[in-house]
């Protein structure tokens, strides 16, 4: 196991304001690290730092060689450009082999036959001739993470991927992004989504512009922070799909048996509710004290 | 009919124009996919607009330079000379050009800023335009000469060959840098992000299509004035989007789109004697309803 990327006590910020102080963590080959933080914790001017579109304000990023020459497979967020965009999907592949072409205007042979190993390695064979804004959003994704494969096969870093996607197509993302893992590929994703914790060999949970825990999934899962997230952001979790789950549930052939589940599912989390919220409250209360 | 086409076509200045015309629309055609997709549309009108102004401007300042340098001396007879030759795209070109790279830069910070940059630059230089022709012009019919800019009524069919060699060359120079870059393009203007995370100079290439708008306005000014010019940009690009389904075969379709519009309206131009620019731009327009509509059915099917 070799390290693909190491964060030396790394400060970001823009003109001289800190957003996020003494990062501190190691990526070796073969790992996924989750990144974890609430919005404007500075997760995105990590992104930035780590694909190195911004400079550091001190300490440093090391890249090993390969990392340093391929860069990092990016999976970006989905823009409003891209909803109703006129391309076919493996147009949209293909140009993930952008940086290999370097000047020359047009893409050579290796590059064509890579975009369509990697549609294959994600099952979107059959669509490369659809057109892209006519997809499901889990298909979407399948297609932008095989364009990020163009780029390099040893390293992605994921920007909240199942943001927008039904509980169903979440799960299978999850499931395709934990294959590539255990065929070596690292990820680095950032999330704040609980779900994502499930896969990570590492989690990186930054706050309030610093560091707060680096370190394994099971020493996460048994700190304070890592207990305290799970239940407050499961309780989140469970809450906000209730409607998506409805329409979800014609799909499901044995009607007496998936009602059973949902009212058990609406127990569940009614309970994990009360409970996040009691959390909520107390926490609240321990801040204004 | 037939006759008379041929009649006009016998005239060079009736077959230049349509050359002129043809690579123009071809030119804005290209970048016009790009410009929608990016959101960029309403830079094009921005931009048409301060080459309305700069056009202006360089109208007045010839003029002056001319009566100042009246006289029958050799200086005076050499300036006068040269002013006529020196295109008024001297000034035009320049000053569009930093326009488009100014609202460029605004326009990225962000949107709600961007958009009433550019409606601020575009008002602002239609007035400033209009009020140097009105006050320092020394040409008899004001309205006529603003109303022809604007609209681009005749100015078309009185090109010289200097003129359409200028056309053609840059012509043939964004339609180079287009085939060149297209791959680069299509990933800037599919996902930014995702670009320049993979080492691609975003920015640069942001530049390049500004730049090359600028260019193509320029150009597309005496073909259909500079109020019509987006029409010109947006029409084929969002005809060929309603339809098409991968980024070549609406860059393809909109380009063949664009020339045969442009071609169908300055023949029709010619016939009914109607307005070169507004007849090419209906003729957009009807294109636009007809995609719009084989869409409709495609979709039923």
């Amino acid at each position: 196991m070799s390290e693909q990327l190491i964060c030396k006590n790394v400060t970001l910020g823009y003109e001289g304001s800190a957003v996020a102080e003494d990062l501190d963590f190691t990526i070796s080959e073969g790992d996924y690290l989750c990144i974890l933080g609430e919005n404007g914790s500075g997760k995105s001017t990590l992104i930035k730092a780590l694909l190195g579109l911004m400079p550091v304000m001190s300490g440093e990023i090391l890249r090993d060689s390969v990392t340093a020459a391929d860069g990092i497979g990016y999976l970006p967020q989905q823009t409003v450009v891209q909803r109703d965009f006129p391309a076919s999907v493996r147009e949209i592949v293909r140009s993930g082999c952008i940086k290999k072409c370097g000047l020359r205007p047009f893409y050579s042979k290796e590059e064509k036959a890579l975009a369509d190993t990697n549609m294959a390695r994600l099952g979107i064979s059959a669509l490369a001739g659809r057109c892209y804004r006519e997809l499901s959003g889990g298909q979407q994704q399948r297609v932008l993470l095989a364009r990020a494969l163009c780029a390099t096969g040893r390293i992605l870093l994921l920007d909240e991927p199942v943001t927008g996607l039904d509980p169903k197509a979440q799960a299978e993302l999850y499931e395709i992004i934990g294959t590539l893992n255990k065929s070596g590929v690292t990820i680095i994703m950032v999330s704040h989504d609980i779900g994502a914790v499930r896969f990570a060999s590492h989690i990186l949970h930054i706050g309030n512009g610093k560091q707060l825990f680096y370190g394994t999934k099971d020493e996460y899962l048994s700190s304070r922070l890592g207990r305290s997230f799970i239940i407050t952001e499961g309780g989140e979790a469970e809450d906000e799909p209730e409607a998506p789950a409805k329409t979800a549930a014609p799909e499901e052939k044995p009607m007496s048996s998936a009602a059973k589940a949902a009212i058990a599912a609406g127990a569940g989390a009614f309970v994990i509710g009360a409970s996040a919220s009691i959390h909520h409250y107390v926490k609240r209360g321990e801040r204004n004290a | 009919m037939l006759d008379k086409l041929m009649y006009y076509f016998s005239f060079p200045f009736v077959r230049y124009a349509l050359i002129v015309g043809l690579l123009i629309a071809l030119c804005s055609s290209l970048l016009g996919v790009s410009l929608v997709l990016k959101r960029f549309s309403f830079i094009g009108d921005g931009l048409s607009h301060v080459a309305f102004g700069a056009m202006s401007a360089a109208t007045v300042t010839s003029v002056g330079l001319k009566s100042a340098a009246s006289g029958n001396n050799a200086v005076a007879r050499w300036i006068t000379e040269l002013i006529d030759k020196t295109n008024s795209m001297v000034i035009i070109l320049p000053v569009t050009l930093i326009a488009a790279i100014l609202l460029l830069k605004t326009g990225q910070n962000t949107k709600i800023k961007g958009d009433a940059a550019i409606a601020m630059i575009s008002v602002s230089s239609l007035a400033i335009g209009y009020m140097l022709v009105n006050v320092f012009s020394a040409s008899a019919n004001v309205a006529g000469d603003v109303c022809s800019t604007l609209f681009g009524s005749t100015s078309i069919l009185t090109l010289t060959s200097e003129e359409v060699w200028i056309s053609a060359i840059l012509a043939v120079v964004v339609i180079g840098i287009f085939l060149i870059f297209y791959n680069k393009i299509f990933a800037v203007t599919f996902d930014e992000n995702f670009a320049r995370a993979s080492g691609v100079k975003a920015n640069a290439y942001n530049l390049l299509i500004a730049v090359i708008t600028a260019l193509i306005i320029v150009l597309a000014m005496n073909l259909v004035g500079s109020l019509l010019i987006s029409a010109l940009i947006i029409f084929p690009a969002l005809s060929a989007m309603r339809v098409f389904k991968s980024f070549r075969a609406v860059i393809i379709c909109s380009a063949l789109i664009s020339v045969i519009c442009a071609a169908a309206g300055l023949i029709a131009s010619i016939l009914f004697s109607t307005p070169v620019g507004s007849t090419i731009v209906v003729a957009d327009m009807a294109v636009f309803f007809v995609f719009c509509l084989i869409s409709k059915v495609l979709r039923r099917a």
